[in-house]
């Protein structure tokens, strides 16, 4: 049974188990987005990006598809990460700023604007819908068509599919269609209603020290410092 | 008015020759894009009604069908015209004014890049590279290449078709 570290801690866990699942376990949150219980690993919005490997030869991967190896190290919280998954929220952020589950996560990382141009889509190609309708509904009525910039989540032939059974599962499960709360600012900005503006300690430190939330949100490492 | 293709529209795939291409491959999934790449071959495009047999034969949802047939580019799910107009616009095309043949030929036929005509005759479509940059800008109409193409060329290459298939008919007719 491999023994991994993360964050410090030591975990075995079942072979087989992803490293997502793994600091589940021990209870350290990871955003995700794509990922979803029940349902195959997707590894696409990238959100739940991870360092494993230590000093010059670490990486980036994501976790809800590496799988846990014997004597991995892993941070969950790292700068680099942090850095990383900021990112990512800034660029989902700019596909769908309607979507409230970004504008809170955007909120949550501290992203604050987004310097991309905003393409106002209502979809981010995250496949949970895809996945849910063929691997729980058994129907597979939807998926990808085309590729690149053109790339849609769709019925055959854009038509209503015969195999559908208008479940309305994929609705259920997306991330993208639960709207914003009304802010004060424009539908396509950045809410940030929500942000915290607390020093945390991953500002300070390159890992995070406490275990509570993800960016290191209680502050308590940093209050003590300053007194 | 020039005249419709025979079957232009409703076009449905004759069984037996749909069912030969898919018993070539003793109807294995994972033969699915040689047999898409046959149907095309055989009908030159991939009719719907073919795709709907396909995922009925094969056991695969309709939607993989449709998402691979749409992911690669050398996969048409409109029936083409009868000529294939393809114009080059990769890079050495491109310096060599590519573009400005494609512009020209959309207007004298009418009809936008990846799209047919409305009499069903021409078919323009653009691609990156063929591979022969030398003579570019190149012009490859129904499998055959033509080189350092101008603007007055293309003028000429329309006409000729349009020679051979008024000298077709008029044998046929
Ligand atoms: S949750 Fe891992 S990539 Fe989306
Ligand atoms: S760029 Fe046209 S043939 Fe290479």
């Amino acid at each position: 049974m491999p023994t991994l570290k993360i964050d410090g801690l030591d975990v075995t866990v079942e072979p087989g188990t992803t490293v997502l699942e793994a600091a589940q376990f021990l209870g350290l949150e990871i955003p995700t987005l794509c990922h979803m219980d029940g349902l195959e690993p997707y590894g696409g919005c990238r959100l739940c990006l991870v360092e494993v490997g230590s000093g010059d030869k670490s990486r980036l991967v994501t976790s809800c598809t590496y799988p846990a190896e014997d004597g991995l190290t892993v941070r969950t919280n790292s700068k680099r990460v942090l850095r990383s998954r900021k990112m990512m929220v800034e660029l989902l952020l700019s596909v769908c700023p309607s979507s409230r589950t970004i504008q809170d996560l955007a909120s949550l990382m501290g992203v604050q604007k987004v310097r991309f141009k905003t393409r106002n889509d209502d979809c981010i190609l995250c496949g949970r819908c895809v996945r849910m309708c063929k691997e729980q509904m058994d129907a597979g009525a939807i998926g990808f068509v085309n590729r690149g910039h053109k790339r849609k989540i769709t019925t055959p032939f854009n038509m209503k599919s015969e195999v559908c059974r208008t479940c309305g599962g994929c609705i259920y499960v997306c991330p993208a269609c639960n709207l914003r709360c009304q802010g004060p600012n424009a539908p396509g900005d950045v809410c940030g209603s929500c942000l915290s503006l607390q020093p945390t300690c991953t500002e300070r430190f390159d890992d995070y020290m406490c275990y509570l939330g993800p960016t290191g949100n209680c502050g308590t490492c940093i209050k003590k410092e300053e007194n | 008015m020039k005249k419709l293709l025979p079957s232009a529209n409703n076009h449905k795939p004759p069984n037996s020759k749909f069912k030969t291409i898919v018993d070539r491959y003793s109807a294995k999934r994972e033969k699915l894009i040689s047999m898409l790449h046959d149907i095309q071959e055989e009908f030159r495009y991939l009719p719907e009604e073919s795709l709907r047999s396909l995922s009925n034969e094969l056991s695969v949802p309709l939607i993989k069908i449709y998402g691979i047939a749409t992911f690669y580019k050398s996969f048409r799910l409109k029936r083409p015209g009868r000529h294939m107009l393809t114009v080059c616009l990769g890079t050495a095309c491109h310096v060599r004014g590519g573009p400005r043949i494609a512009d020209e030929i959309s207007r004298v036929l009418d009809v936008k890049p990846g799209e047919t005509t409305k009499d069903g005759e021409y078919s323009l479509e653009t691609v990156n590279c063929l591979g022969c940059c030398a003579i570019g800008p190149v012009l490859v109409m129904d499998g055959k290449i033509f080189g350092q193409i101008t603007t007055k060329s293309v003028k000429n290459i329309l006409k000729q078709t349009d020679k051979d298939r008024n000298k077709k008919e008029g044998v046929a007719g």
